[in-house]
This record gives structure tokens, sequence and C-alpha cells, in this order.
């Protein structure tokens, strides 16, 4: 069991020194950010595992149009469910830090208006399934909408808000925080907080899985 | 599943030591900013999440078996 295990047990390990890390190790000294600066450890992984678990679903969804296997539709839907989940905290944290350092909970930022569009797609995504009974056109109909919905989702998330401007840094002339405010101390609790993350993301995922097999199963028999 | 809570009980217990230790000394947990009972606090937290999540997982289990 141990062996099978041992992605969910690193990426707990991870979480607890993100904690641990992200809350001592020393960072910058920035205006306006000031120590809020550690919020990058918490607030950024969440749509690092969004992103990562929108990608999984779409691969379920393109697998799930070549096999016509109804686990992998589960996957997708699955995956998406965990997605909206992640992506909420992730405008809820991120308001919460705006309201501090940009002085508005919704500043007009383009990248935040993109990121709730893309939440609503994803909204849609499930309501579309609600709205169709027969199970496998619903599986065919959701996982194309699924395959248009993503690129669509990495378009308004990081192609647009980059040729406008924007407040978040990497967009419209920003440097990143890859280029001097992620200096080496934040890159030793940035890198593990997003890789923890995101194990936990898939880990949350495959349990909803799981338990939507089991329902699955049991609505066969009845 | 033994392992990992022992693993993660004395993870947590090392810290409390730790920081008892330093009761005498310095009082970390009093000193200055009070960052560590933040540190403290937002550990517990995190921990009970992560336990919940592997006994969710584990009951899960258990029922998949079961079928």
């Amino acid at each position: 069991m141990m062996h099978k295990n041992w992605w969910k047990i690193l990426g707990s390990i991870l979480i607890l020194y993100t904690v641990i890390g992200g809350l001592l190790i020393p960072v910058p000294k920035l205006p306006i950010l000031h120590e809020s600066i550690r919020n990058l450890y918490f607030h950024v992984p969440m749509w690092f595992s969004m992103i990562v678990i929108y990608t999984v679903s779409v691969v379920y969804s393109i697998k799930y149009l070549n096999s016509n296997n109804e686990n992998h539709d589960l996957i997708a839907v699955e995956c998406v469910n965990t997605g909206i989940v992640f992506s909420f905290v992730g405008l809820a944290t991120g308001m919460i830090w705006a309201n501090f350092t940009w002085g508005d909970f919704w500043p007009n930022d383009p990248k935040l208006n993109s990121a709730a569009i893309a939440t609503l797609m994803y909204l849609a995504y499930i309501v579309l399934r609600g709205s169709i009974d027969e199970e496998q056109k619903r599986a065919k109909i959701s996982a194309i909408y699924n395959i248009f919905a993503y690129p669509v989702m990495v378009v308004l998330i990081f192609v647009l808000p980059r040729l406008t401007d924007s407040l978040h840094p990497g967009n419209g002339g920003n440097p990143g925080f890859g280029s001097y405010d992620l200096d080496s101390n934040m890159r030793l609790v940035f890198y593990p907080a997003v890789i923890g993350w995101i194990l936990i993301s898939v880990w949350i995922m495959t349990i909803r899985y799981r338990i939507r097999l089991i329902e699955n199963k049991q609505n066969q028999i009845i | 599943m033994k392992k990992v809570v022992s693993l993660f009980s004395l993870l947590i217990l090392s810290i409390s030591v730790f920081a008892q230790g330093n009761v005498e000394m310095a009082d970390e947990l009093r000193s200055s900013g009070k960052i560590y009972v933040v540190v403290a606090v937002m550990l517990v937290l995190f921990f009970a999440f992560i336990v919940y999540l592997f006994t969710i997982d584990k009951r899960l289990k258990k029922f998949e078996k079961g079928k």
C-alpha cells in the first residue's frame, strides 16, 4: 500500500513544508507587497493545480472520443469538478490579496476578468452535462465541449492578459516573478508548493472519481 | 497508513517539543511578530486537512474492496 501512495505522502510533506518555509524563510522587501508577497506560495499554486487538472480532463475527453470507455468520461468530469473548486479558491485568495495591495477586491484587471470567464466556461460544462439525459450522448457532447473550452481557457488566462496592461506580474510589460522578484529563497518554497498542490489536487480528483465509479455501478444495478 | 500517521505525529511532536524548549529560553512563540503562532495554527490546519484526506481515502478503499 505504501509504495502506491508515495505521491500522496510526498504532496502532504511538501505542503506542510511550505507552511513552515513559506512563513519563516526571508522574502525580498518590496514596497506595497511587504509580507503579503508570501501569498505567492498559496495563491498561485491554486491556479497551477487548476491548469494541470483541466489538462488531465481534456486528455481524458480525447481518450473518451477514441475509446468510448465510460470511465474516461467520468475522469474528465471529476477533473472539471475539482478544477472548479481550485479556481474558486484561487479567485477568493486573489481577491483578498488584491484588496490589500491593489486597493480593491476586484480591480479592473484583464487577468481577473479572464479567470472569471474561464471559470464560468467550466461551470457551463457542468450545466451542459446536467441538461442531457442520454449517457453516451452526454459523454460525447461534453467531451467535445471540453476540448474546445480548454484552449480558450489557456488563451484567456495566459495570452490575452499578456497583450494588455495588467496588474499581475508577467503581463503587459510587467516583468514576471521569475525575472527578479522571485529570488532563490522564494524558489525554494514556491516550486515545492506548486508540486505539492498539484499532487493534492490530483489526489482529490481520484477520490471523487472512485466515489463516482461506485455510484455509477450502483445506478446500473438499479 | 499507520506508518504515515506516526510519521506526521512525530513531525508535529518534534515541532511542539522544539517550541517548548524555547519557552524558558527565548520564548519564540511570543517573540516580536508572533509569526510562530501563525505557523503553528496553519500547521494544525493543514495537518488536519491532510489526515482527513487520508481517512477518506482509507474508508473508500475499504468500500471498494467490499464490493
